[in-house]
């Protein structure tokens, strides 16, 4: 049973995936609806990282984790390289946590 | 220096979201283990299916003895790869052994990474990189869990869990420079967050296409454009290279392109800006 439902969840991730690439191909887009896409992309990326930032399950994520990406999202703004955007967020939510901050 | 990761990531930077991934791949495994689920779930769920998310929310429910709803919800975390793909079937191209693989591999981090880069050559070696590191590191992590159990500690605790977000805000922020981009996409968000605590997993983010919706109503800039289409076709006209599936980004790249290394400048190729005007006029 669980390693049909590993296969399941496999096959439809899978065909989820390929449909939208193959999609594209089929469907005849005007160019206002292509412009579209990568905006559809954003929005999707953006829910991500809020609700990835701001909530745990369906609860608030306490104090650490919204300020280490804060603090992430701050240096991204000030153009500061990527690599220390990560390691900035990861280290400031850390040291709360360490600190005895939720 | 500020802007490297905007115009091309860089191999550290990748190399940075690959340890991460290691890392929460190795705590996946380890989550395996301690809800007394057998060793082989946890890597062939990596291979097969993938999907970080997914696997996290379907593992709690297989120890939870309920597959089937295993099942649903991470296919339903998964719904987003759809648009994904069709935003990224341009860099993936036409060949069939691509296309197949790269479907595979697509991951959020890959999506964005892949969106923020500028040229198509760019985005095509930026996915495969992202791609291949971030399966390889996913993998052995897993594995690494497995074998290690408890011992590969809480990734929490590194502070990795504000890692991923605020490595996406990274590498969505250019885009975010286009007005209407950054409508869409604050509003999507917001509208996830809203949504987190009502809605089943998944639906929140899909929700954040909800957003588009904001394109509907009248321009606040432009307030002869009072609908959708002509709130388009002025952006078209205003030369934004809108047949290309990356037009947004491409535009708001070449507008920063100042800011940018010396690389920067050039790349963008004039066509992209003088082809779409001509057929939109058509």
């Amino acid at each position: 049973m669980l390693i049909a439902a590993v296969i399941a969840l496999g096959v439809g991730t899978y065909a989820m995936r390929l449909s939208g690439v193959l999609l594209r191909d089929r469907l005849e887009l005007s160019p206002a609806v292509q412009r579209l896409l990568p905006m559809a992309a954003a929005a999707l990326l953006a829910a991500l990282a809020g609700t990835a930032a701001l909530m745990a399950g369906t609860e608030f994520a306490g104090v650490a984790r919204p300020a280490g990406v804060a603090v992430g999202a701050l240096l991204a703004w000030r153009k500061v390289p990527f690599v220390l955007v990560v390691v900035a967020a990861a280290t400031v939510a850390a040291l709360l946590r360490l600190a005895g901050l939720p | 220096m500020g802007t490297v990761y905007r115009t091309q990531a860089r191999p550290r930077d990748v190399a940075a979201l690959a340890a991460a991934t290691l890392a929460v791949g190795a705590s996946f495994g380890a989550i395996t283990m301690a809800y007394g689920l057998p060793a082989w779930l946890a890597p062939l769920m990596s291979v097969v299916v993938f999907a970080g998310g997914a696997q996290f929310l379907a593992v709690g429910l297989f120890a939870a003895g309920n597959p089937i709803a295993a099942v649903f919800a991470g296919l339903l975390l998964n719904a987003r790869h759809l648009p994904f793909g069709l935003a990224v079937a341009d860099t993936l191209g036409t060949r069939w052994r691509d296309r197949l693989i790269g479907s595979h591999l697509m991951t959020d981090e890959v999506v964005a990474f892949t969106l923020a880069e500028r040229t198509p050559a760019a985005r095509r070696k930026v996915y495969w990189l992202v791609a291949i590191s971030l399966v390889i590191a996913w993998n052995v992590g897993v594995l690494l869990g497995v074998l290690l159990g408890g011992a590969t500690g809480d990734p929490d605790a590194f502070g990795l869990d504000a890692a991923f977000p605020a490595g996406l805000i990274a590498l969505i922020l250019p885009s975010l420079r286009d007005r209407d981009t950054r409508l869409v996409a604050l509003t999507g968000a917001a509208l996830a967050v809203l949504l987190t605590p009502v809605l089943p997993a998944g639906l929140p983010v899909l929700a954040a296409l909800l957003g588009l919706l904001v394109l509907l109503f009248p321009s606040r800039r432009h307030p002869a454009a009072n609908d959708s289409t002509a709130a388009v076709v002025r952006d078209l006209s205003a030369g934004a290279g809108a047949s290309d599936l990356t037009a947004a980004v491409v535009r708001d790249l070449s507008a920063g392109a100042g800011a940018n290394g010396p690389a920067a400048g050039p790349v963008v190729p004039a066509t992209v800006f003088t082809e779409p005007a001509e057929e939109n006029r058509c």
